[in-house]
């Protein structure tokens, strides 16, 4: 039963990872000071008995390892308490997970509507003065920050010419700018993805049999190589997503939108550790998640992949 | 026939105008690494200050107005140039250093992975399954928020992170590497296995090392670039471009120069190690073994 053997070794990785992604992130903040002295910097009298009251009621005094299966607890069966300042964590997610999905997402769209059809170009005029420019213009792609290309978005689109909004989230009009950002950091990797897989699928044996049956090269390119390719595109794309979550916290937080990122670098700030907590250990295990799923899948299709 | 006679003609001229973009990506990195490599070099010569010179007087400068602050000054008065010039000090610092760091940790440890198998070579691959679900932004968030922004604490980050996709390569290549004749050889010879290691199969893995050493530096110069925005890195008063784009972002509706010099900074210095880094991959690589 390899396909068995393949499904359950994967699912066991994936498990060990999140447990040591999760393990770290607590372990880690649990060093960053003692939240308790925090919270109550502000008030005066306050006494040692204050101090380690606040401690229990927070489940603070608890030893490392039975705070971390709280933590785990709380993780599977979704309630994940009250962050230190703001409410129920909880809640604070709800809002800021789909704000962070819907800019993943329409990114991911941007970046794969303009990066296939130039990827295709570049591999089939493979050489040509197009190639050239593409794959000039794909590397400037890569070498500026993505919160500077964000800033200079910001500086025409919303300062010179105010189209688009410059921050928040004001409705979709607020949602070009960011995705825009992110799509075209995106694109740079992308477009090296597609031309590089088409290459490689336009020399194979049974592009050169379609050419030779008389097929129209247009139907070579779509219906023949672009389709075995997808496959490999998409499981490209989706080992990306780490780098994709990267990017997000840091162009968010340029345009001040509310999601995970932005709650991320609050709670650092704040030292809200059952926030910062969540936040990174959920965006751990998403991650975990997609590529787990993109392997799985990839290996049901494509049996050759399994063994590797 | 008239089939095969068009398949032949464009690969010729195809090569001939790739060999004319190889070197072309080579000028272009060398000349843009190498000017601004010499200009951050000779920085601390050229600006004894330090670029801590206010002048309230002439705060917000546009530029290209005068030889005095040729590309006009921040907020502060400082002058802009001074301060991108000096700034490439920190990012040159921490590419160089965190790069140099992560592939010498990272070579040893794939070396004696690949070579020995075992215990080694389980950790690393899992290692690898554990830095790949934990992007470097969100881990350097979360330990610089323990240990507290800086520079140096940035370098070994980045080291502790990104030494495994060395070991990974490295590994690889010696998997290959330890079953060829010429290792066999120098085995039966009763060679040890540190001369071995180091002697033979070494030299032997290293064009795919020094492609992705190249890339590293470019990538970890944005990387300490988004840290520093974030003020995880060096302190404000130390001018380094990811600051100076973090301060010049509030001012951006007045004073487009303060953020835009230091990006285009960033960008030639990345795109230039870029450059060389894909014409080594070509040069040195054709199979592609570190294309990203």
């Amino acid at each position: 039963m390899p396909v068995i053997r393949f499904i359950t070794v994967r699912l066991l990785q994936a498990i060990l990872v999140t447990m040591a992604v999760t393990l770290f992130v607590a372990f880690a903040i649990r060093l960053t000071g003692d939240p308790v002295v925090m919270m109550v910097s502000e008030a005066s009298n306050v006494t040692e008995e204050d101090l380690a009251r606040i401690r229990e009621s927070l489940g603070l005094n608890q030893p490392f390892l039975m705070q971390y299966y709280d933590f785990i607890k709380s993780l599977v069966t979704g309630d994940l308490g009250d962050s230190f300042f703001r409410g129920p964590v909880w809640d604070l997610i709800a809002v800021a997970m789909p704000a962070t999905l819907l800019l993943a997402a329409t990114s991911m769209l941007v970046s794969i509507l303009i990066s296939i059809p130039l990827g295709i170009y570049s591999a089939v005029h493979k050489g040509g003065l197009a190639d050239q420019v593409i794959r000039v213009l794909s590397l400037v792609g890569l070498s500026f920050p993505n919160f500077w290309l964000g800033i200079m978005l910001v500086l025409v689109f919303s300062i010179t010419f105010p189209i688009f909004p410059a921050s928040g989230y004001t409705g979709l009009a607020s949602l070009v700018l960011p995705a825009v950002t992110i799509g075209i950091i995106l694109t740079a990797t992308n477009v090296r993805l597609v031309r590089t897989t088409m290459l490689e699928i336009l020399s194979a044996q049974y592009v050169m049999v379609a050419r030779a049956k008389g097929l129209s090269e247009r139907k070579v390119i779509y219906k023949h190589a672009l389709r075995n390719g997808a496959i490999a595109l998409v499981t490209f794309m989706g080992l990306q997503f780490g780098n994709l979550i990267g990017g997000l916290v840091v162009v968010e937080l340029v345009f001040n939108w509310p999601g995970m990122g932005t709650l991320s670098v609050e709670a650092i700030a704040q030292r809200d550790y059952p926030l910062l907590q969540a936040t990174v250990s959920i965006l751990a295990i998403m991650i975990v998640g997609v590529n787990l799923a993109v392997d799985l899948i990839y290996g049901l299709i494509d049996p050759r992949i399994r063994v590797a | 026939m008239t089939d095969q006679t068009q398949n032949v003609k464009p690969r010729v001229s195809f090569r001939r105008k790739y060999h004319r973009f190889f070197k072309f990506e080579f000028i272009a990195g060398i000349v843009l690494t190498g000017i601004l490599g010499a200009l951050v070099l000779a920085a601390t010569w050229l600006f004894p200050e330090g670029g801590r010179t206010v002048d309230l007087m002439a705060r917000l400068t546009p530029p290209f107005l005068s030889w005095e602050h040729p590309l006009g000054t921040d907020p502060l008065g400082r002058d802009i140039l001074e301060r991108v010039i000096l700034g490439g000090r920190i990012s040159f610092t921490v590419g160089i250093l965190s790069a140099a760091g992560a592939v010498v940790l990272g070579t040893v440890i794939g070396l004696l992975a690949g070579y020995y198998r075992g215990l080694w070579d389980t950790l690393i691959m899992r290692f690898a399954d554990i830095q790949l679900a934990l992007p470097f932004i969100l881990l350097a968030i979360t330990v610089i928020a323990i240990v507290g922004p800086g520079t140096d604490r940035i370098i070994v980050l980045m080291i502790v992170s990104q030494w495994v996709q060395y070991a990974r390569l490295v590994r690889s290549s010696v998997l290959s590497l330890r079953e060829r004749e010429f290792v066999q050889a120098a085995r039966s010879y009763g060679l040890r296995d540190r001369k071995i290691i180091f002697g033979h199969i070494l030299p032997n893995a290293l064009g795919p090392l020094i492609i992705l050493l190249t890339l590293n530096v470019a990538n970890n110069i944005l990387l300490e670039s988004s840290l520093t925005f974030l003020g995880l890195g060096a302190d404000p008063q130390t001018p380094t471009w990811g600051g100076m784009l973090s301060e010049g972002r509030n001012y951006i509706q007045t004073a487009w120069w303060v953020t835009v010099f230091p990006g285009v900074t960033i960008m030639l210095t990345v795109l230039g190690l870029n450059l060389l880094g894909d014409w080594l991959r070509d040069e040195l690589d054709p199979l592609g073994r570190t294309s990203r």
